[in-house]
């Protein structure tokens, strides 16, 4: 199912500090964290963003900590999806193990603008800008990410593959 | 067509005679690491698998570093949750008082061997690739997932390596290699990739630089960095460690997505502006930047050699008064040794404060969090906007000389400036 949302525009290397400050890790709840996301860079984001909102952005999109705050914090947000031109690798992960859709489209990054809307077709690797009707390719993820976003997260991957286990286990 | 060093451990792990840049293996972890700030969450995610016992409690390891002594009450009650679990899986917990920072502990004690892959919830953890092991950080559910069955899965990063050539010349150290060296390449030169450190100044680094500079890999973008197991790297184990490990070599004819060569025979101490680990000048050209703080340590720049070069600075001299200056060793044993040895006193003597290990003010967490404003020169490794406090403050990145010699001016400095 292609997502559709508003777009809420970045530079390169925004990095976890400014996602989520580590002034604010003293939690783990979501909501909590959700009330700072993209504090240290906008100040009003948190209070900006609306639920099914696109974040997209430049290079290196995550760079940092390895602290899972930081995607969980702009999921909690509402945030449906982050465009960039690149990741940083443990950002990356991180949101893919939590479900939080990332997608690498870098010809459609450099031509979207704060407000405008965007159409993402995950499974097949297409971004769409809605106001000039452009549409992009995105980097399609490998089979094994594949697994994971459709298993919902890393978690129930895991979880998965360990009842799985068991029942080979017992059934010899 | 030959194996990488980090190729090599990965096939390893993996159970297979080989592995190529890309694809996505599945391997054993030897070691899996969090601290007070990642291991709530990842214990939060454990708990929700359905498993009673971590696989192997004595490969997982809990570090209180980043708010301890707690520095609130909700600090106190991540780490809580932490100890309580460590304790009742009966892993391997390293409490105040007896340890220190993650990446100045686990070395000392000798739990990162040459040969081992090595996971934590920690962005720093590539740190461990000084002593030839291929270590990386995650975030808390990957940890979760490695805590649960021992395995992880990793995409086989291509290897760039960096050869440095001629003669280091005084006062230039693994961390002004290494913030050369991310100056020259960008914080998304090295993205997804393993940095291979070689060549003839390498050979010649003690292993303190070595580790300054696998530490800040990740400032490259890259998933881990790694140095061959020579002689020193056996020196060390030695003295903290009778488990045997298995070091691996590069083939000659190892495939190399790209190689970079360095001569640094003219290098200069260094300092990265804010506020990207990229932006690196050489500190005698930044001229009139005063400063309000320094700190000396963090996992990247807190052991014993690093506060010895800052002591051999600050030593008869006083710091500034416009400036605090604020000294951290990495880990309790840095404390101890250093106390030996009288830097403890030279500190005090300048007028810098030395306070309790911790991964603090680096991160803008306490015990030293900058105001609107403020400016402070810091050995740690980021000075991302807002990294130290303020979204208003800045941070600059040097070496233990740099910062002590920057602490005695009141302003951003080259130790050679001083008389």
């Amino acid at each position: 199912m292609p997502m559709r949302g508003r777009v809420w525009k970045f530079g390169d290397n925004i990095d976890t500090d400014v996602i989520i400050p580590a002034r604010y890790l003293v939690t783990i709840d979501p909501q909590e964290l959700a009330q700072h996301v993209m504090e240290d860079i906008d100040p009003e984001f948190a209070s900006k963003v609306r639920p099914g909102d696109i974040i997209v952005a430049g290079r290196n999109f995550g760079c940092g900590s390895s602290r899972e705050h930081a995607p969980i914090a702009i999921k909690a947000a509402g945030v449906q999806a982050v465009v960039a031109e690149s990741f940083a690798r443990i950002f990356f992960r991180n949101a893919i193990n939590i479900g939080l859709p990332v997608v690498e489209a870098p010809e459609a990054v450099r031509e979207t603008d704060t407000g405008d809307e965007l159409e993402i077709d995950t499974e097949n690797g297409i971004v769409c800008n809605l106001r000039t009707g452009k549409t992009y390719k995105a980097t399609q993820y490998d089979e094994f990410i594949q697994h994971i976003i459709r298993a919902g997260g890393l978690l129930n991957a895991v979880r998965e593959r360990l009842a799985a286990r068991k029942a080979a286990e017992a059934g010899q | 067509m030959g194996m990488t060093m980090a190729e090599k451990i990965l096939a390893r792990a993996a159970g297979r005679s080989r592995v190529e840049p890309g694809e996505i293996v599945e391997v054993a972890v030897d070691l899996v690491m969090t601290n007070d700030i990642t291991a709530p969450l990842s214990i939060a995610e454990f708990k929700k698998l359905g498993v009673d016992r971590v696989f192997d409690p004595k490969k997982v390891v809990f570090v209180p570093d980043h708010f301890v002594p707690a520095k609130d009450i909700k600090a106190a009650e991540q780490s809580k949750i932490m100890r309580e679990f460590a304790l009742e899986q009966g892993a391997i917990y390293f409490e105040i008082g007896r340890a220190g920072i993650e990446h100045v502990v686990l070395p000392e004690h000798g739990l990162t061997r040459p040969g081992m892959v090595i996971i934590g919830a920690d962005s720093h953890t590539c740190t461990y690739g000084a002593f030839n092991a291929f270590a990386t950080g995650m975030g808390s559910t990957d940890i979760a997932a490695a805590m649960a069955t021992g395995t992880t899965w990793m995409r086989v990063p291509p290897t760039i390596k960096f050869v440095y050539t001629g003669k280091l010349p005084p006062f230039v150290t693994g961390k002004d290699l290494i913030l050369y060296t991310i100056g020259q390449i960008g914080v998304d030169g090295a993205l997804y990739a393993c940095m291979e450190f070689t060549g003839p100044v390498i050979d010649e680094l003690p292993m303190d630089d070595r580790i300054t500079m696998a530490n800040m890999a990740i400032e490259a973008g890259a998933k881990t960095g790694i140095f061959a197991c020579d002689d020193k790297t056996r020196e060390w184990l030695a003295n903290v460690t009778s488990e045997p490990y298995e070091p691996v070599d590069s083939d000659p004819d190892a495939h190399y997505a790209q190689v970079i060569e360095f001569d640094v025979s003219n290098l200069r101490p260094l300092v990265a502006l804010p506020h990207l680990p990229s932006n690196v000048r050489p500190a005698d050209e930044v001229r009139d930047l005063p400063i309000d703080q320094v700190v000396i340590g963090s996992c990247t720049n807190g052991r014993l050699s690093d506060l010895r070069i800052a002591a051999e600075i600050l030593k008869g001299r006083q710091v500034h008064p416009r400036v605090r200056c604020i000294v951290i060793p990495g880990s309790q044993e840095v404390a101890k040794q250093a106390t030996k040895e009288g830097l403890v006193d030279i500190f005090l003597e300048a007028g810098a404060v030395f306070s309790v290990s911790t991964c603090g003010p680096c991160l803008g967490g306490y015990m030293g969090v900058l105001a609107k404003g403020e400016r402070c020169v810091s050995t740690t490794n980021r000075n991302f906007r807002g990294r130290m406090g303020h979204r208003e403050s800045e941070v600059i990145l040097a070496s233990p000389a740099v910062a002590a010699a920057s602490a005695v001016l009141g302003r951003v400095a080259s130790p050679f400036e001083l008389n």
